[in-house]
Order: C-alpha cells, then sequence, then structure tokens
C-alpha cells in the first residue's frame, strides 16, 4: 500500500451522545471545570487582599458577602475545588512523567483522588465554615 | 499501529507544529508543580483564618513569610490559570480572531487583578 492510501490510525473524539459515562471520563472534565473554579478564586484572592488593603468599611462588606449563604456556597466550592484539582493534578503529573497508564491504574487512582478531595474537603467545611 | 500517531503528511514533512507547543506545555506542569505546597498551605491558612477580624487579617497578610508566600501563590496561581485557560479556548473556540481576542483578554485580567494583589499587599505590609 501506498504510503498517500495507508489508513490514519489517530484517535477519534469520543461521541458525546453515545459515550457511557465512566470514573475516568467524570474526573477529566471535572478537572477542567474546577481549573475554570479555581480561576476565578484566583480572581477573588486578589480582590481580598485589595480590600485588605482599603479601609475597615470597604473590609466589613467584602466579610459580609463571604458571610452570606451565597459566599459560603462559594468559598465551600473554592475548597473542593482546590482539593480535587490538587489531588487530580498530581495524578496528572505521574501520567506526564509516563507512570500509571493501565487501566486498573487509572481507576485506583481515581479512587484515591475521591477519596482524598472528599475527606479534605469535609475536614476543612467542618473547620472553616462554621 | 506503529506508536505514530501523526498523518502521513504530517510524517512526510518530518516536523511538529512550529508554534509555542512544548514552552506552554511545560510551564503548565512547572507551575503545577510549584502551587502543590502552596495551594495546601492557602486552602489550610484560609479555614484556619476563618471568622478573623480586618485588623488579624492585615497583620497576617503584612508579616514577611506570609507576603511571600501569598505572592508566589498569586502570581503562579494566574499564570498557570491564564495558560489552562488558553488550552480551554483553543478547544472550544475555533474562530480565530474570537479565540485571539479570548486569550488575549485573560493574559490582560490575569496580569491587571496580579499586579493589584501584588500592590494591595505590600502597601498592607510596608505602608502599616
Ligand atoms: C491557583 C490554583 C490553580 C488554578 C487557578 C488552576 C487552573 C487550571 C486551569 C484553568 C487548567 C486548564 C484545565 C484544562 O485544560 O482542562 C489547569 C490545568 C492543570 N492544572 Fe491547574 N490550577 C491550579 C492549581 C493546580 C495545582 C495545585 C496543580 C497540582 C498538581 C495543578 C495541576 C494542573 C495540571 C497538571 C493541569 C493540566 C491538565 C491537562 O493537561 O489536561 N493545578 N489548571
Amino acid at each position: 500500500m501506498s504510503v498517500a492510501n495507508r489508513p490514519v490510525h489517530r484517535p477519534l473524539s469520543p461521541h458525546l451522545q453515545v459515550y457511557r459515562r465512566q470514573l475516568t471520563s467524570v474526573l477529566s472534565i471535572l478537572h477542567r471545570a474546577t481549573g475554570i473554579a479555581l480561576a476565578a478564586g484566583a480572581l477573588y484572592l486578589a480582590i481580598w487582599v485589595v480590600c485588605a488593603a482599603s479601609s475597615p468599611a470597604t473590609y466589613a462588606g467584602f466579610q459580609s458577602f463571604n458571610t452570606s449563604i451565597l459566599g459560603r456556597l462559594f468559598l465551600g466550592g473554592w475548597l473542593f475545588s482546590a482539593f480535587y484539582h490538587l489531588s487530580n493534578g498530581i495524578r496528572h503529573l505521574f501520567w506526564d512523567a509516563g507512570y500509571g497508564f493501565e487501566l486498573k491504574d487509572a481507576y485506583r487512582s481515581g479512587w484515591i483522588v475521591v477519596g482524598v478531595s472528599a475527606v479534605a474537603t469535609l475536614a476543612s467545611w467542618i473547620v472553616g465554615l462554621r | 499501529m506503529n506508536g505514530d500517531l501523526r498523518s502521513p503528511l504530517a510524517r512526510a514533512r518530518g516536523l511538529g507544529s512550529a508554534k509555542q507547543g512544548l514552552h506552554h506545555w511545560w510551564a503548565q506542569r512547572i507551575t503545577a508543580l510549584a502551587l502543590i505546597p502552596l495551594v495546601v498551605w492557602f486552602a489550610v491558612s484560609l479555614v484556619l483564618m476563618s471568622g478573623a477580624d480586618y485588623g488579624a487579617v492585615r497583620a497576617w497578610i503584612g508579616s514577611p513569610v506570609v507576603m511571600v508566600l501569598l505572592i508566589l501563590t498569586i502570581a503562579v496561581g494566574l499564570h498557570h490559570a491564564q495558560l489552562g485557560l488558553q488550552v480551554v479556548i483553543e478547544d472550544y473556540v475555533h474562530a480565530d480572531g474570537a479565540k485571539l481576542a479570548l486569550i488575549v483578554l485573560c493574559r490582560f485580567i490575569a496580569v491587571l487583578f496580579g499586579l493589584a494583589a501584588i500592590v494591595a499587599i505590600l502597601s498592607i505590609g510596608f505602608g502599616g
């Protein structure tokens, strides 16, 4: 067969309508979602220190948002995103270094990520969101 | 499959992309590595500082070690975020003009907020 006619063996995108949901795909899209959430969180962190650098009244306004229901959801969501993206990010770095590609390893490390981020998130909510 | 994922044409040309992909890839990984201790430190601090008032928060931000770590967290975090958002934009936005505009907008916002945060932290630490 000439080179030009050889079939192209490259991976094709999953077709979402017929794609079965599974742990690995859910964790993958969660990494992206939490990355975007953390990007918003980084802007919020900047707003926080800018408020702390201005008057007590400005800071009090900022704090009253943090202690509102919406603020609690926001900060709680940030903590979950941070712990999840952190532990799954370490999983990513192991892959980048060439480890953990076997399917059973990908599931095992995936469940570890679920466990670690669930425990860390719950602990931080209990201590921090009183 | 012979393990080569390139198309026949790409193989014939023998070259990869001429863009900034490799540098971008490394920068994303190096910033991720640096963020591991920084994010752990910041998340723990945030939880422990919950309920702290204006004075306590300023005293914390203004102490030398915290100033350094906080500036690092914000600067490295925003850099990593902007690199990551670029990948997300490249995945979903295919019109060249809109793609470039969004990527540049992300960079501008990252630099603006990062600089504002650094000035704020320094002014708390040194301004009294
Ligand atoms: C301020 C904190 C952080 C922010 C704002 C942030 C944001 C992001 C964003 C927006 C992406 C792009 C997501 C995508 O392409 O799907 C990303 C990717 C990534 N993040 Fe983070 N991140 C943060 C902390 C961390 C930490 C602590 C790690 C630890 C290892 C990490 C590891 C990674 C890795 C490895 C990727 C690339 C994933 C891939 O190739 O698909 N990030 N991050």
